[in-house]
């Protein structure tokens, strides 16, 4: 090392020096090694350090004139060393990035899967249409009088759909009490408890004593819409459901009404969904069946019609001034074509497989 | 109800060419559910002609049976050579006897297929090469009948004789197009040829024939005595006809259109009823007039009476009850059975019809009481035309008359009348308004006329007697929902009507949506069970007594008398889903539910209010105090491993601590913190069960099941449980909250151990220090529990990391000492904790 040595501030000493420095920055190949370079040729006890140090002793203009070497020779030294650092950092970056390569494809899990079940993501999805359109969700018990279930709708006494093959009481009979087979009244309570004009959608859980196979479950849900306003129509009604159909399932996927009877619409129809799969492409063409529709180019959906007027008067409502629209329909169903699920008993199973299969969306 | 097109075409002039198919779609439009189109006889196909045989011989054979091996003439263009018949002729095995030389059946030959893809081939049987098939009617399609062979009339419908070779499809009535017709309730009348005649006719714009001609005469009881003692009967004709010959069969034209129909050919004069009913939707009832005694009354039954019905079943009689009486008592339940003393016999040769008209309520229920759905009831309790009772009547006579030789006698019997049916008015523009779609006054008329209303029009009114056979025509809408079906609900406009501002979901159900969504990413899975419930259940659960959740909701109907109650608590129903997860291999487990259980209400009765009005605020006030009370619960179940092993780490079992954190997640949804309190409640382990309190109230507990109910239920060992009042959290969550001031100056961070006894908890402790810590303190955290080492037995230390920091200056650490020193001389005080040296 040159270190204590008298600097010798001569040109070709500097120019040593300076040829040291570089060919010691190129010879090094790590930082490590790059470090002891730069301590030994750019750092306080470097040659050109203590030559810039015996600056100060030269006479006046031999100061002037080696201060200028001197500073050019310490440009270049950092320079060179600069570019080195530079380059030796951009090498080891490499290497560390190379180093440091991990399996992406290997499973990670913040939290188990979970999942909203299918049937609840389907219902607050079309509850989330009407709530758009300015509607609001409308909810009610589950065990339900019977005047609200039954009477109200005008479904009189004798109905069949009254006896206990088909509803469910609560004992004992004498109590008329009821577990709901429609989310119907929790329409007559929004009309018994709503300021008039009456835009809702009822979402839920209801009950009949059915069989429980592949397209029967006893308990199961529905989502029940309701206008009561002035001027309404049956063609109304067509827009809404025209407009649900094309939320849910698409531009160009509209409703048909094909007539029907229920006892508290009046004139009453049964809705047909056009099918979202083969768009009705599939009707008479063996080549291209289509699973979704069987081929007939629609689905059945639902229920619907225009509300009564004897409803309405169960409800205290004026039915010369206003008129109305009410539309039904089970969610499990929707599910089945929408998401092609094959058994209604998968869905009250509990089986996780189930619930997850969606991915915890209704897309 | 069942159409065949052929008998539809004989009442309304259908257009040439039209198939079933096509009219179905027409009717479809109308609004009837046309379920599906059959076209009979299209699967059979290939030679299937007309034969006759020639000759045949019984040949025994070693299997007990005797087959026949028959010459058959098919006419010249399928016969072969034979060295016996000049003509030429088959040769084929039948097992069949049921025929004789020279009659004439159907004989399929080999290329020939039949009903159920059955191809005839020549095959080698029993000695001989069969060269076809002589023909039984399930072969071919049109009927069950397998005990013989078809032996078909030497001519066909139309007089002309049959000849070997000629297509049997028409003497047959092989081929037809059947329409299945689900009828709703509204329209009785299209349970009848009659009528689906009319709605084509209608719809397809072509005339229509009515079958039922003749006018109701009045009142005139010369014939079979009758007398009506109840307004439920308001009419009932009787017609005698005698000398019918019992051993006539029915013809196979009108057997065909019954089996087409949906019914069976049970005798001719049964068959008859059952034709004409079918045609004109009367059903009939024919006695065997010597078995009737004395005059026919028709009134309620008293009590203690019974009756055989045709079925052999011993009824036992409800004073509502409409019956048919004679002097022996009751002889038939009026409009849904008839009676075993007086039905036809294979002997009879007098019969008295019967055509009546019954109310329908009483008739519908007849039938449920007696659970006697029939083809009569079920026109009955939808309505039949009081006004085709008559004409019914005549044309089941002339039938009896034609085809089983019997007299009609002159005198007849008609008592009662036709009622009169109920008027309505509307304005015109109606239908307009309601429909949506611009209808003119003309339109409307000409429509309700076409439908067989009587339309008066008095400016912009119409009044509208409707015609018996539409009963379902009574209010104003009614008479809408006729011109809208008439013009087609596909014409309709479809407009979005515009909905005033919403607000939105309300502010429950954003809690609970966000609840829902927060356990769901939170690694939860949401199932739906069963609402129902049982004693055993709660049993198991441990669930004491005096528990609110023993005042369970019986069902009078339950669907499985194993879980009569409605549930007061979700877990059962997940224990349950728990096992059939584990028994298919899904052993990681973290199930929730959220939904209503049922705790029993006052055990009054709901009123029913009239429905001509709103009920009054006491009436639906009773309502809602006479219902169960009904929160909605969110619960949750856990087992297995929470985190299964892998290579981050090792696996977590899932246990308590995720029922806590599945509460913490719910509430932190709604922004609120559960307090949790050690508790003893079942279904839950005694020393792990926490109770949940938000605002001073237990909303739920949570922790590890107790190891019997463990046992009990089957669940895997250390299961965890979790029930919330979803309600009750939802209620005391907090509002609308605040956001926090950020202060930029730097924390001050103080570690506290303090040593307490095993008995204190630490959120006691937590919460002293918070308390004692005051302003400054920003957060808390407990990083470590330590027991052993210095820690005297009975005791635990816990590690809190504590930060300080003001908003508006940095902390001296005088202030930071100050503020630590606080907070531990209150835990000291509140909870005996003792500051432990590091």
């Amino acid at each position: 090392m040159p270190g204590d040595q008298p600097a010798d501030l001569s040109q070709t000493a500097i120019d040593a020096v300076v040829a040291d420095a570089l060919a010691a920055f190129a010879a090094a190949s790590t930082s490590a090694e790059l470090k002891e370079a730069r301590l030994a040729h750019a750092g306080e006890r470097s040659p050109l350090a203590l030559a810039n140090r015996a600056i100060g002793t030269l006479p006046g203009p031999e100061r002037k004139d080696a201060g200028q070497r001197l500073g050019a020779a310490r440009a270049a030294v950092n320079a060179a060393l600069a570019e080195r650092e530079a380059g030796i950092g951009a090498a080891e970056l490499t290497q560390r990035l190379a180093a440091e390569r991990m399996d992406v494809t290997l499973p990670v899990e913040l939290a188990p899967e979970g999942a909203p079940h299918p049937i609840t993501a389907l219902m607050d999805l079309m509850g989330d249409v009407f709530v758009a359109m300015g509607w609001e969700i409308a909810e009610g018990p589950e065990a339900e009088g019977e005047w609200l279930n039954f009477d109200a709708l005008n479904i009189g006494p004798d109905h069949p759909a009254r006896g206990t093959t088909d509803t469910l009481f609560v004992a004992p009979l004498e109590n008329h009490i009821v577990l709901r087979t429609h989310t119907s009244p929790v329409q007559i309570r929004s009309m018994l408890d709503r300021p008039l004009p009456i835009y809702v959608v009822c979402p839920g859980k209801v009950y009949r004593a059915d069989e429980f196979d592949a397209t029967h479950v006893p308990v199961f849900h529905q989502i029940e819409g309701l206008v009561v306003d002035k001027g309404i129509s049956l063609a109304h009604l067509k827009g809404t459901l025209d407009h649900l159909a094309r939320s849910m399932f698409g531009d160009g996927i509209e409703t048909r009404m094909r007539p029907h009877y229920f006892p508290f619409t009046e004139p009453s129809a049964e809705v047909d969904l056009k099918c979202f799969v083969c768009r009705g492409e599939s009707v008479g063409n063996p080549d291209a069946p289509c699973r979704t529709c069987k081929s007939q180019g629609w689905i059945e959906w639902g229920g619907c019609g225009v509300v009564n007027p004897r409803v309405l008067a169960a409800c205290g409502i004026d039915t010369d001034t206003y008129s109305g629209f009410a539309f039904g329909m089970g969610i499990e169903r929707t599910l089945m074509f929408r998401n092609n699920a094959a058994d209604m008993r998968d869905m009250v199973e509990g089986d996780v497989r189930f619930s997850r299969s969606l991915k915890g969306m209704a897309r | 109800m069942r159409a065949p097109l052929s008998w539809l075409a004989e009442h309304v002039d259908l257009p040439d060419g039209l198939t079933g198919r096509a009219l179905g779609e027409v009717l479809i439009r109308a609004g009837l559910e046309v379920e599906r189109v059959e076209e009979l006889g299209s699967d059979v196909t290939g030679p299937v002609v007309v034969g006759r045989v020639l000759a045949y011989a019984d040949e025994p054979q070693k299997n007990g049976k005797t087959i026949r091996w028959v010459q058959v003439d098919v006419g010249p263009e399928h016969n072969e050579p034979h060295p016996d018949y000049p003509q030429g002729c088959r040769s084929v095995v039948c097992g069949a006897h049921n025929f004789a030389v020279g009659d004439l059946v159907v004989v399929s030959l080999p290329g020939a297929v039949l009903a159920g893809g059955f191809a005839i081939a020549a095959r080698k049987t029993y000695g001989h090469t069969s060269d076809g098939m002589i023909c039984a009617e399930d072969e071919l399609g049109i009927g069950h009948d397998h005990t013989g062979i078809i032996v078909l009339p030497p001519v066909d419908d139309h007089g002309r004789a049959l000849e070997p070779g000629d297509d049997p499809a028409g003497v047959l009535h092989l081929r037809d197009d059947v329409l299945e017709i689900d009828v709703s309730p509204d329209i009785g009348y299209c349970l009848s040829i009659r009528g689906l005649a009319r709605e084509a006719g209608q719809n397809l714009g072509v005339r229509f024939t009515d079958v039922v001609a003749r006018t109701t005469p009045t009142t005139r009881v010369d014939g079979y005595p009758v007398r009506l003692d109840d307004d439920a009967c308001p009419l009932f004709v009787a017609l005698g006809v005698s000398g019918i010959d019992p051993s006539r069969p029915t013809p196979r034209w009108m057997a065909r259109r019954l089996v087409m129909a949906g019914m069976r050919s049970i005798s001719l004069a049964v068959d008859i009823t059952n034709y004409v009913m079918l045609e004109t939707g009367q059903p009939l009832h024919a006695y065997d007039a010597s078995l009737l005694k004395g005059e026919i009354v028709v009134r309620k039954a008293r009590a203690g009476e019974s009756l055989v019905t045709l079925d052999d079943v011993t009824r036992a009689l409800d004073p509502d009850d409409l019956l048919i009486t004679d002097d022996t008592g009751p002889i038939g339940l009026a409009g849904v059975m008839g009676g075993q003393s007086t039905e036809l016999r294979e002997t009879t040769t007098e019969v008295v019809i019967e055509a009546a008209s019954f109310d329908p309520t009483t008739i519908s229920r007849t039938l449920r009481r007696h659970n006697l759905p029939s083809e009569a009831s079920k026109r009955f309790h939808r309505g039949v035309d009081p006004a085709a009772a008559y004409s019914a009547a005549h044309l089941a006579a002339r039938l009896l008359v034609e085809l089983a030789g019997g007299t009609l006698s002159a005198a007849e019997t008609v008592a009662g009348a036709v009622p009169a049916m109920p008027s309505q008015a509307i304005d015109a523009d109606l239908p307009s308004r309601i429909l949506g779609l611009p209808v003119s006054r003309e339109r409307v008329v000409e429509i309700l006329r076409a439908s067989g209303c009587d339309v008066e029009i008095d400016g912009d009114r119409l009044s509208m007697v409707p015609p018996t056979w539409r009963p379902d025509l009574r209010d104003p809408y009614d008479y809408v929902e006729e011109v809208g079906r008439k013009i087609g609900f596909d014409k309709l406009p479809s407009i979005v009507p515009p909905a005033p501002v919403g607000r939105g979901l309300t502010a429950d159900q954003r809690a609970r949506r966000a609840i829902g969504s927060r356990v769901a990413a939170g690694g939860f899975v949401e199932v739906l069970t069963f609402p129902f419930a049982s004693v055993e259940d709660l049993d198991r659960m441990g669930v004491p007594d005096d528990d609110r959740r023993r005042a369970l909701v019986r069902l009078a109907n339950p669907l499985a008398e194993t879980a009569p109650f409605l549930r007061t608590s979700i877990l059962p129903g997940l224990f349950a889903a728990v096992g059939r997860n584990t028994s298919r291999g899904n052993d990681d487990l973290a199930l929730y539910e959220a939904g209503r259980v049922f705790f029993a209400g006052s055990g009054a009765a709901t009123p029913i209010p009239s429905v001509a009005g709103r009920p009054s605020a006491d009436e639906l006030a009773a309502i809602e105090a006479a219902l169960p009370v009904q929160p909605r619960h969110l619960a949750a179940v856990l087992c297995g491993q929470w985190r299964r092993a892998g290579w981050q780490g090792e696996a977590v079992e899932a246990g308590w601590a995720q029922s806590f954190a599945f509460a913490d997640q719910a509430a932190a949804a709604l922004g609120a913190t559960l307090e949790r309190r050690p508790a003893d409640q079942a279904p839950w382990h005694p020393g792990r069960c926490a109770a949940l309190v938000l605002g001073g109230e237990v909303v739920g507990h949570a922790g590890e099941l107790h190891p019997a109910v463990v046992r009990a239920f089957g669940l895997p060992a250390r299961t965890a449980a979790v029930e919330l009042d979803l309600d009750a959290l939802v209620r005391l969550a907090p509002g609308t909250g605040s956001i926090l001031p950020v202060s930029g100056h730097p924390v001050a961070k103080e570690d506290v151990a303090l040593v307490v006894a095993d008995g204190v908890g630490a959120g006691d402790v937590r919460q002293a220090l918070v308390e004692g810590a005051g302003d400054l303190l920003e957060s808390i955290s407990l990083f470590d529990v330590f027991t052993g080492g210095q820690v005297p037995p009975g005791h635990r230390s816990l590690a809190f990391a504590l930060r300080f920091r003001a908003p508006d200056r940095t902390l001296t650490d005088a202030e930071t000492a100050a503020a630590r020193d606080a907070a531990v001389s209150l835990a000291a005080e509140r909870c005996g904790a003792v500051l432990r040296d590091f």
